[in-house]
């Protein structure tokens, strides 16, 4: 993928072979620590698979993997524009990783949803689906476009996002497909320490002074109309769960509920009592934020097609 | 500021400007009575086996943040399978002046090596 953004988390991923030194190597000038690529399932490896046909996603199976992406990435877009931005340098970091993970998860999502959206047998790449969709092709729920507005209410849509991508990917690892089930696997280990993440702030700042806890309850107040959309069934997801490749949203509501109800009653707040935004997310009905989010993310592809740095 | 910035003013009205707002900045505390977070000492062990290795430090109001930020700041790479974090002023470290009394009289010093020892024959990995 060409952004500045994705390099650093190719690089990330299998960028640093040649310099796994360190401490065992016995090497006085390397690094206290050491750096190893790890091995987990990359972008590239699903797009090797569906460019040679080894995974090739349904119709059905491709929007459910849009939607996934295109809710990924938006998030991923919104958390990068806190970098240099937040309260401390440590939690810029914490942040902009987070950003990473999801950058990461709606890069192979999208990979594979291109499987079956291209033209002529030619599979969409990440970068036409992230780059040259407008605003009613993408499928992401409310919820994630956002805006940050301070930082509690960063950590409210964060709070949300994560126990409700938990539940999913959890129960996604089980999924009929293959691929999806793999990408679920990788993902719900990362979004596991997002919970911990969030919920650790959650408390804290409601259980810290008057005005965090007040600058909590805010926030919390503006993201909660857009959880309902996060949980709507419809017959794309139905169909899908019928063949085991999908998670019907309706039921991971409960878990939802409880596992946040059991951080909310730590905290001491209340489940905020807000009528639910209507959505349609789904669909590619998008509120106002989406255009701009997409004017940023976009504008540089679009200048220069193809283009590389 | 955006809507979404400030908790006293509902999202709805965020349009609507606040007249009665005090027209001066406000008063910005000294840097040494601010509530700072403390520093903290980071330590990494790459893999089973090994000890753990100073690898930097942080900022963080407790322990338990400053836990989740060395994880977030020195294990991004794969880096670690275990970390310490230990607050920076319950190091004791050594006076970097005293060099040589503490560190320069084992020089010299041979015989504290076991270098005059001759191996047993058949006695491996010495």
């Amino acid at each position: 993928m060409s952004t500045p953004a994705t390099n650093t988390e190719a690089s990330e991923t299998h960028g640093h072979g040649d310099i796994s030194t360190g401490v065992a190597g016995g090497d006085s000038n390397a690094s206290a620590t050491r750096i190893t690529p790890g091995n987990a399932l990359r972008p590239e490896d699903i797009a090797l698979e569906v460019r040679t046909g080894l995974a090739k996603p349904s119709g059905d199976v491709a929007e459910y993997a849009l939607r996934l992406g295109d809710d990924a990435l938006i998030l991923a877009q919104r958390l990068g524009h806190w970098i240099s931005r937040a309260p401390e340098l440590e939690e810029d970091v914490a942040l902009g990783n987070i950003a990473l993970d999801q950058l990461g998860h709606a890069r192979s999502f999208l990979t594979y949803a291109g499987g079956a959206l291209g033209e002529n047998g030619t599979p969409q790449s990440e970068d036409d689906l992230a780059y040259f969709r407008r605003e009613h092709e993408f499928r992401s729920a409310h919820l994630f476009e956002q805006p940050n507005g301070d930082f509690a209410a960063t950590i409210a849509r964060q709070f949300v996002v994560s126990y409700y991508q938990f539940e999913l990917y959890r129960r996604l690892t089980g999924s009929t497909d293959a691929t999806l089930a793999a990408i679920a696997a990788k993902a719900v280990k990362e979004v596991d320490y997002h919970r911990d993440h969030s919920a650790q702030w959650v408390l804290r700042l409601a259980g810290g002074t008057d005005e965090s806890r007040k600058r909590m309850i805010h926030g919390l107040k503006l993201m909660w109309p857009y959880v309902g959309e996060l949980f709507e069934d419809d017959a794309l997801v139905t169909r899908l769960a019928e063949a085991g490749a999908a998670v019907v949203p309706s039921s991971i509501r409960e878990d939802f509920d409880r596992l946040t109800g059991e951080v909310f009653a730590e905290a001491e707040l209340e489940v905020p009592d807000v009528p639910s935004a209507p959505g349609g997310g789904r669909q590619g009905k998008h509120s106002e934020h989406l255009g701009y989010i997409l004017a940023e993310m976009q504008v540089l592809a679009r200048e220069h097609p193809g283009a590389n740095w | 500021m955006t809507p979404h910035g400030n908790p006293e003013v509902p999202a709805s009205s965020a349009t609507e400007i606040n007249r009665s707002a005090e027209k001066v900045s406000p008063a910005v505390e000294p840097v040494e009575t601010r509530n700072a977070w403390g520093l903290w000492e980071v330590f990494v062990r790459s893999s089973r086996g090994l000890s753990h290795v100073h690898a930097g430090s942080l900022h963080a109001p407790d322990a338990a943040m400053a836990l989740r930020n060395a994880r977030d700041l020195y294990t991004r790479r794969n880096e670690g399978v275990s970390i310490w974090v230990v607050p920076a002023d319950a190091i004791a470290a050594s006076d970097p002046d005293s060099k040589g009394s503490f560190f320069e009289s084992p020089q010299g010093k041979d015989y504290r090596h076991a270098t005059y020892y001759t191996k047993s024959e058949g006695v491996k990995h010495l």
